[in-house]
C-alpha cells in the first residue's frame, strides 16, 4: 500500500509530501528518541511520533523512512515543513494516537 | 576497483541543532550517487549522524572528514569541546550528561555513542578533558 493510499483510507492531513507519496508504506515504527527511531525505524516503514521539531526531517531522511506521521493533533514548527518540503520528506498529521494509527496500519498494509 | 580516494569536510556549527544532520545527509546523498548498498549507506548514516548531533550538543560543533574509498567509508569527527570525562562510562547505552532542554527535542537518551559502536565497523574514540574529542567511524565495504 502507498503512503497515498493509507493518507485516503486513514484520513490523514498531508502537511508535505510530493512523488514520495507513491511510495511504499512496508510497516510503521512508533518512537519519540530520536536515536532509538535513528537505530530501530526501517527503510519503508511510515514514523509515528508526537515529535515535531525539525530534527524529526534529519533522521526520516537517514533512516529513509515513507513517511512520518505526527498524531494527537501534534502541528510541527514552521521551519520543520519547509525542511521536510525541501528535503522530499512526506510529514501527515492525524488526531489518533500513536496506538489507533498503528493498530490501523497494520490491518491496512 | 581503483584506488581512488573522494574526500569531503565539513564545519559543524555548534549552536545549531536546528540543522544538525546536515553533513550526514549529504555524505548519505553522495554514497547512494556512487552505488553504494543501502546497508551500507545506513551503517554510514546512523554513525554519522549520532557523532554529528553528540558534537552539536556537547562540543559546540567541530570539523568532519570523510573520505571514501572502494573498501571502506572513514569518517573522522573531530571538536574542540570540553572532553568526555569517563568513556566507558559514556558508551554504556543509556547514560547521558544532555541537559533537560536537549531532552525535550528527542535527543540525549543515551544511546549516540553505543548506536555509533553497533553501527561502524570501527569505532575510535579519544578524548581529552578541557581540548576536545576526535571520533573516528569506519565502515567496511564488502568486496
Amino acid at each position: 500500500m502507498t503512503v497515498k493510499e493509507v493518507v485516503k483510507a486513514l484520513n490523514l492531513e498531508c502537511l508535505t509530501g510530493g512523488e514520495e507519496l507513491d511510495r511504499e508504506v512496508n510497516g510503521g515504527y512508533c518512537g519519540d528518541l530520536l536515536s532509538w527511531v535513528m537505530s530501530k525505524a526501517q527503510s519503508g516503514n511510515a514514523w509515528i511520533t508526537i515529535m515535531s521539531n525539525i530534527n524529526i526531517v534529519a533522521v526520516a531522511v537517514l533512516t529513509d523512512v515513507s513517511c512520518i506521521i505526527l498524531c494527537e493533533d501534534v502541528t510541527p514548527e514552521e521551519d520543520c515543513i519547509q525542511k521536510a518540503e525541501e528535503q522530499g520528506v512526506v510529514i501527515l498529521k492525524s488526531s489518533m494516537s500513536a496506538f489507533e494509527l498503528a493498530n490501523k496500519i497494520g490491518n491496512l498494509i | 576497483m581503483t584506488d581512488e580516494i573522494l574526500s569531503l569536510n565539513y564545519q559543524v556549527n555548534g549552536s545549531d541543532l536546528q540543522s544538525a544532520g546536515v553533513a550526514s545527509s549529504d555524505v548519505k546523498k553522495v554514497l547512494r550517487k556512487l552505488g553504494v548498498s543501502p546497508e551500507i549507506i545506513r551503517k554510514v548514516a546512523i554513525s554519522m549522524y549520532e557523532a554529528e548531533i553528540n558534537m552539536v550538543i556537547h562540543a559546540n560543533g567541530g570539523t568532519i572528514d570523510v573520505s571514501i574509498s572502494p573498501e571502506q567509508i572513514k569518517v573522522v569527527l573531530a571538536d574542540n569541546g570540553p572532553g568526555i570525562a569517563n568513556i566507558d562510562l559514556a558508551m554504556k547505552e543509556g547514560y547521558s550528561t544532555a541537559p533537560q532542554t536537549i531532552r525535550e527535542m528527542g535527543f540525549g537518551a543515551g544511546m549516540g555513542l553505543p548506536n555509533i559502536k553497533k553501527y561502524a565497523d570501527i569505532m575510535n574514540i579519544t578524548s581529552e578533558l578541557g581540548k576536545g574529542t576526535t571520533v573516528e567511524i569506519i565502515v567496511n565495504i564488502p568486496q
